[in-house]
């Protein structure tokens, strides 16, 4: 079989498992970045503590790819800031644009996004725009130079799961981009079920930063991730909606 | 100055490199923006700051 990779900026990756690094501490972080088999993390970028405080990074193995997001921006504006101040930190060009107006929900603000999305991808960063799924949106970041597409399944650190499940398959079928569900997704199955359904690979924090043993938890999500991958290449089995098949030959012994 | 929101004297003749050493910042693992224009590591050692500059040092840290 073919090695199954998808490609972001140019650069192929074969863990579908996009692993968050927020609300949990660096030894932990390496130990998920291990049982999640991650090969890409994402980062937040804060004012630094004049108290020599440890580099995350030391934590973080060379070869994954770091993916710093704006979170904190509340227009375009912030968010190409946050996302020139992280390329500085001399780790790369990728960047999670995540824009919100709203503070109770968390929501993303589409329109701000599709322009942070234009001003980064002309500035050659890799763009990978949080967005909630709404397809003419997700149509205008193609159009912007997104690199994919990261439309939420649930409200941020809910653990909600996939409460957007239509929105998102229309986003797998219609958009040429990778789509990558981020947000929301708070328990194996549930990621299990979005890669059913085709979706390119998975981003996940709360849900692993919150469980019980983080590093299990990390293993749980990559072993879900990778059966729903399968699951989807494979071509799921039909459904009947009424009555029954049998799965055994009825041709019997019993009554001639 | 300003650095990270916060009022602080400018002495004569303070480079960026001076600033991150004096206030205990490590030179490695940050990015500086001064008056929202980033400094390249470059011109650390010969960007002057002076009393009006607004400062922010930056690093990586943990978040989704």
């Amino acid at each position: 079989m073919e090695q199954d990779v998808f490609m972001l900026g140019g650069q192929e990756f074969s863990s579908r498992f996009i692993l968050g690094s927020g609300k949990y501490n660096v030894e932990l972080i390496q130990a998920a970045v291990k049982q999640a088999g991650a090969e890409i993390i994402t980062l937040a970028v804060r004012r630094a503590n004049s108290a020599g405080e440890g580099n995350i990074l030391d934590y973080i193995p060379q070869e994954v790819t770091l993916l710093p997001n704006t979170s904190g921006a509340r227009n375009a504006q912030e968010a190409v800031r946050i996302a020139r101040l992280s390329r500085e930190l001399g780790c790369g060009n990728f960047v999670k644009v995540e824009i919100m107006r709203d503070s109770k929900y968390l929501l993303p603000d589409n329109a701000e996004t599709v322009s942070a999305t234009e001003i980064l991808a002309k500035e050659g960063f890799v763009v990978l725009p949080y967005m909630y799924p709404d397809l003419n949106t997700a149509r205008d970041l193609v159009n912007a130079g997104a690199a994919a597409v990261m439309p939420l399944a649930a409200p941020i650190g809910s653990n909600k799961g996939l409460a957007t499940r239509e929105f998102i398959q229309i986003l797998i079928d219609e958009i040429d981009l990778p789509i990558i569900v981020d947000a929301g997704i708070g328990r194996p199955s549930q990621a299990c079920e979005v890669m059913e359904m085709g979706a390119a690979a998975v981003m996940a924090n709360t849900a692993i930063a919150t469980a019980g043993n983080i590093p299990q938890m990390a293993l749980a999500f990559k072993k879900a991730i990778e059966a729903g991958r399968a699951a989807y290449l494979s071509g799921l089995g039909r459904v009947r909606e009424k009555g029954g098949e049998a799965s055994s030959p009825l041709t019997g012994f019993l009554r001639d | 100055m300003k650095i990270n929101g916060v009022q602080k004297q400018c002495p004569g003749n303070l480079t960026v490199s001076e600033m991150l050493q004096q206030e205990g910042y490590a030179s490695e693992g940050v990015a500086v923006e001064l008056n929202m224009e980033i400094v390249p590591k470059a011109a650390y050692d010969t960007t002057v700051l002076k009393e009006e500059d607004v400062i922010e040092v930056v690093r990586f840290m943990g978040g989704g």
